[in-house]
């Protein structure tokens, strides 16, 4: 599966996609970046005139690159199927601020029985480790409301 | 491996998933993981893993479906020990 079809088959969008693209993939391993804009929401409030990027965004950015773009590449992202989130475990090192560009690293620790489990890692622009930690998914159905 | 012995090691193997203690301290053969133990279908397959390792066995799907109690885990590593 090439980076350009993982890229269509995330479901996620706008103001909630945290992926600009993927520099490397396999079945062991994947490597993506995103830049966080500075017109984001999120830095009007966090914190009040001191923008910083919350920890539960560095950790969706997390998610999304190193075990979502995984998971698909592993599954083929089969139609009518989805993600749910079952465990993170992260530790944040260093701020990030508007305008930073962030690479993400997920390694596979298993994927079995329908569940997902990744080593990621986030660094800055200057190659330092931003947050680390396990992070878990498991195949479901898509929950919609009726 | 005896039964008594079979059936500690499960336990040692559930308790850190486990969210219900007394469930825990009482644990039985009829004892559920998801009913009784409140463990949830994700750790279910934590559970799995750390069983495989413990025993040095491989469990295939159709056996990890079956293990929703301990007597059905013992009966999958029983099973496996013994025709591996």
């Amino acid at each position: 599966m090439t980076i350009t079809t993982i890229l269509e088959k995330l479901p996620y969008g706008e103001p909630f996609l945290f992926v600009d693209t993927l520099e490397y993939i396999d079945e062991q391993k994947v490597t993506g970046s995103f830049t966080f804009r500075p017109e984001m929401d999120c830095y009007k409030g966090h914190f009040k005139g001191y923008p910083v990027t919350p920890g539960v965004l560095l950790t969706e950015v997390m998610a999304q690159i190193g075990l979502v773009c995984l998971g698909i590449y592993l599954t083929g992202g089969p139609e009518g199927m989805s993600f749910g989130l079952t465990s993170t475990q992260v530790e944040f090192m260093r701020p990030v601020l508007p305008g930073e560009k962030v690479t993400v690293t997920g390694e596979k620790i298993y994927f079995r029985f329908g569940k997902l489990k990744c080593r990621v890692m986030m660094t800055n622009a200057k190659g330092e480790e931003v947050s680390s930690g396990e992070i878990a998914g498991m195949i479901v159905q898509p929950v919609r409301n009726s | 491996m005896d039964k008594v012995t079979l059936l500690a090691t499960i336990k040692e193997v559930v308790a850190p998933y486990t969210k219900n203690p007394e469930a825990l301290a009482t644990l039985n053969e009829d004892t559920d993981f998801i009913r009784d133990l409140k463990i949830n279908s994700a750790n279910l397959v934590d559970v799995v893993l750390d069983v495989e390792e413990k025993f040095n066995i491989v469990i295939d799907n159709d056996s990890m479906e079956k293990m929703i109690n301990v007597r059905s885990a013992m009966e999958v590593v029983e099973n496996k020990l013994a025709a591996p």
